[in-house]
């Protein structure tokens, strides 16, 4: 399977702090991969490198044959890639169908003077969108709630409709950041199912960052494990609960070797 | 438990009795005892002294309503208006006692100790003057005392009757184009109306208030329950005609001065309308947008005047360049501010309206846009063989014009463009992560809403027929920020609406310009704390504001339309 993106000795300093470090990485394509590591570890800050909101220091991402250094968010997200936040970032102020239609701009090409003039391709764009929205919504379990204000919505319907946001532009890769947290079991064990039906269903790649070591090991294919912005293992999951470094990031020095504890705690977290 | 809030009356008295005192020593009392309000009965001044009291009266006997006994509220009422009267009175005394007050405080003059005592000296006008505001006081309570039903009647019939009497002149001028001068002087004296012109309007404001509070308002919800979706389009189809004819008909019915009026507000509603796109859907703050009126104005004075620095071209070329160069100024100043947000962006495009008053008043930039002399005989557009010269002429061109913006910003709002303004507003580093482009977006909104006040601004200068530097200074574009506030941010309705407040009523009260920015003050607190959302709100904001209070929609519907002071006379 070809690789659908590659990054090779990603480097992310702040200040004096190294976020990221020499980090190379890939993700097959049509594959569920995730990241995962102790707080801190620099996950979200390579998830920010990949998305353009973090310039890289060094090193190159490569997606679908093209290198996104240097590149804005707006034009990665129109190459493909899509993301959700550790904290939801909905525009609370707009209605769920306004998020939606938001998130498909990469696939808009009205221009404002269509509108003003009530051209029939924007009308017909617009129609579209409208439709492919409300579609969207019943996708992810919203149906009828397409006119509530994003912030009146529970928080489960939120992470979803955050979800569905990212998914309108129709991207290649979806990253998801904790996609889970805050979830009670039986939400998080929907929304693992939910992820991967994206894959099996749409064929999207997911790329996951989670804490909750019963939905990673559960859905992913490849797990990847940052401590302190170096990658200390990586490899299928079973290979990882039972990797002593990983154990050793976790629970600390002294833990190690005793691999049967992590399974315990991740299963009480 | 029957205790009176005597804390809540005292505070509430002396609050307002030093509002008054401070409206009395400034001269504000003074100045609009000038102002005949009622033939012999009211001026402005004793409105403005009186009020106080009835509302103090009114709000401290308010919190006691439920519990239904008449007595202790009646005397809380009491004891706030007395109090009201009471700094008035200290400083009566004190301007007896401190003969040289005036070396200080200019304004404590004769007449004002005059006003406050009803010419009766002192002592005796003091006591009157406090026995006065403690039976205002007292009826303020009173209202308490009457059913709820006939009490709203009642205080919008005495609201509505006021302000007729205080803008008397949108009344008078119509009249006077209808009927003969002998009749309309039976009504209206020079300024404000006669006793006869007020009983008939708070007789006929009752009436009909009455009649809508006790069969009116469930005959309409009646009505609109059973109303069809093809009726209901019928209905606002014969509102708009009906509104089209009235502001085609309208310079005939209004008269040459009020038309006058109506231009000025028009050139502010395209203004604010510009800025509203800016400020209100893209959440952009843009403190210097006077800037873009006058590169409008003076491009096409430029061009158009037939004085020795202009070029003489047709109106009708002249406008589409200046509106361009306002475009084209927009983004100028768009590029660079263009990472900047919240105040950053503020003090920026506040230095930029500064940097261009600064250049038309240059002596450097005087051999082409004539410094502070200005650019005169600003040549006029015409139509045909019609030359538009007379403020009714105008009132259509900038009717056309302000059509034209409020259908671009609808349809704008409405489309890919005001979701993508919606969605920087709301949340920068998100829209640019679903993909929306950030230059453009604001680029784009900083380009119309210059365009829309290039276009004012052009229009503007063949209006005036001249253009000076002080018509561009930063207080024009405190003024249209003011007017989307208070009109309510984002709303196309509100910023109309927002207009004929602050710029059409101001017009009307021409001989209290000193006050006016006071009055424009107190009014930005006041709506601050009781309507933040503005008088007219976009639905958007309406919910932002009020999202904590949650109510089903159909409720918060139908008491939407607020009457009282939110709905002046248009």
């Amino acid at each position: 399977m070809a690789n659908i993106l590659e990054a090779t000795n990603v480097t992310k300093r702040f200040g004096g702090l190294v976020a990221v470090n020499r980090l190379s990485f890939s993700i097959p394509a049509g594959s569920i991969v995730s990241i995962i590591g102790p707080n801190g570890a620099g996950k979200t800050t390579f998830f920010n490198c990949i998305t353009g909101f973090y310039q890289i220091d060094d090193g190159d991402i490569i997606f679908d044959g093209v290198s996104l250094k240097g590149r804005s968010p707006d034009k990665i997200t129109r190459l493909g890639i899509a993301r959700t936040y550790q904290n939801i970032r909905l525009f609370s102020q707009m209605s769920a169908i306004e998020n939606i239609l938001a998130g498909m701009e990469p696939r808009l090409h009205s221009r404002w003077f269509g509108a003003v003039l009530g051209l029939p391709g924007t009308r017909a764009e617009e129609e579209k969108a409208t439709e492919e929205a409300r579609q969207l919504l019943r996708f992810v379990g919203l149906r009828g709630k397409g006119d509530s204000l994003a912030r009146n919505l529970p928080y489960g319907d939120q992470r979803r409709l955050e979800i569905a946001r990212a998914l309108a532009g129709n991207p290649k890769l979806l990253l998801l950041d904790e996609p889970t947290a805050g979830m009670n079991p039986r939400e998080t064990a929907e929304t693992t199912d939910f992820i991967r039906n994206l894959r099996d269903e749409i064929g999207i790649t997911i790329l996951l960052i989670e804490h909750d070591m019963r939905v990673v090991m559960g859905i992913s294919e490849d797990i990847t494990v940052l401590d302190y912005g170096e990658k200390i293992a990586q490899g299928e999951p079973a290979a990882i609960q039972s990797n002593p470094r990983v154990i050793e990031a976790y629970l600390g020095r002294g833990a190690a070797g005793a691999a049967h504890l992590m399974v315990d705690t991740t299963e009480a977290a | 438990m029957n205790a009176i809030d005597w804390r809540r009356a005292i505070r509430i008295g002396l609050v307002l009795g030093v509002a008054v005192l401070i409206a009395s020593v400034i001269g504000m009392v003074q100045t609009f005892d000038e102002r005949d309000m009622i033939e012999d009965i009211l001026t402005l001044g004793q409105l403005l002294l009186f009020a106080p009291a009835v509302y103090a009266g009114y709000s401290a006997a308010g919190k006691s309503e439920e519990r239904r006994v008449a007595a202790p509220p009646l005397l809380a009422g009491l004891l706030a208006g007395l109090l009201t009267g009471v700094p008035a009175v200290l400083l009566v005394g004190l301007a007896g006692w401190w003969t040289t007050i005036r070396d200080y405080f200019v304004n404590v003059s004769p007449q004002l100790i005059d006003i406050l005592t009803f010419g009766r000296g002192a002592l005796q006008g003091s006591l009157m003057l406090l026995a006065v505001m403690a039976v205002l006081g007292l009826i303020g309570a009173a209202i308490h005392l009457i059913p709820a039903r006939v009490r709203r009647p009642l205080v919008n019939a005495t609201l509505i009757t006021l302000i007729f009497s205080l803008f008397s002149d949108v009344p008078l001028n119509i009249a006077n184009q209808f009927l003969p001068r002998d009749i309309v002087r039976r009504f209206f004296p020079t300024k404000g109306v006669t006793q006869l012109a007020a009983v008939i309007v708070f007789a006929l404001s009752l009436a009909i208030a009455l009649w809508w509070e006790f069969s009116g308002r469930t005959r309409r919800q009646q009505r609109m329950a059973t109303i069809t979706a093809e009726q209901r389009r019928r209905n606002s189809l014969i509102v708009l005609a009906v509104s089209a004819v009235l502001l085609l008909v309208l310079p005939s019915i209004l008269g040459t001065f009020l038309t006058n009026v109506m231009t000025q507000v028009g050139t502010f509603i395209l203004m604010a309308l510009g800025l509203n796109i800016v400020v209100g859907f893209a959440g952009l703050l843009d403190l210097g947008y006077v800037a873009f009126f006058a590169v409008g104005a003076y491009v096409t004075a430029l061009l158009t005047s037939t004085g020795d620095l202009g070029l003489g071209i047709n109106f009708w070329i002249a406008m589409p360049i200046g509106v361009l160069a306002a475009v084209f100024f927009g983004i100028f100043l768009g590029i660079p501010v263009l990472r900047l947000r919240g105040d950053y962006l503020a003090i920026v495009t506040l230095g930029f309206g500064e940097i261009i008053r600064v250049l038309v008043r240059s002596d450097l930039l005087k051999p082409i846009i004539g410094g502070a002399q200005g650019i005169l005989d600003v040549g006029r557009p015409s139509i045909g063989p019609l030359t538009l010269v007379t403020p009714q002429h105008y009132y259509y061109l900038l009717l056309a014009a302000c059509l034209l913006a409020l259908f671009v910003s609808w349809r704008l709002r409405d489309g890919r463009a005001g979701r993508q303004w919606m969605a920087v507003r709301e949340d920068e580093d998100v829209a640019e992560a679903v993909g929306i482009n950030l230059v453009g977006t604001k680029l784009l909104a900083f380009a119309i809403g210059a365009g829309f006040a290039g276009l004012s601004g052009a229009i503007f200068g063949s209006r005036v027929g001249s253009v000076f530097p002080n018509s561009f200074e930063l207080l024009i574009s405190i003024n249209v920020l003011a007017i989307i506030i208070v009109g309510g941010v984002g709303s196309l309705p509100g910023v109309i609406l927002g207009a004929f407040v602050l710029v059409g009523l101001p017009e009307l009260l021409r001989e209290f310009v000193e006050f006016r920015l006071l009055i424009y003050g107190i009014l930005l607190i006041v709506m601050m704390l009781v309507r933040p959302e503005g008088l007219w709100p976009s639905a958007v904001r309406r919910r932002e504001m009020h999202a904590d209070e949650e109510s089903p929609p159909s409720v918060a519907e139908l008491e939407a339309p607020r009457h009282e002071a939110t709905q002046p006379m248009v």
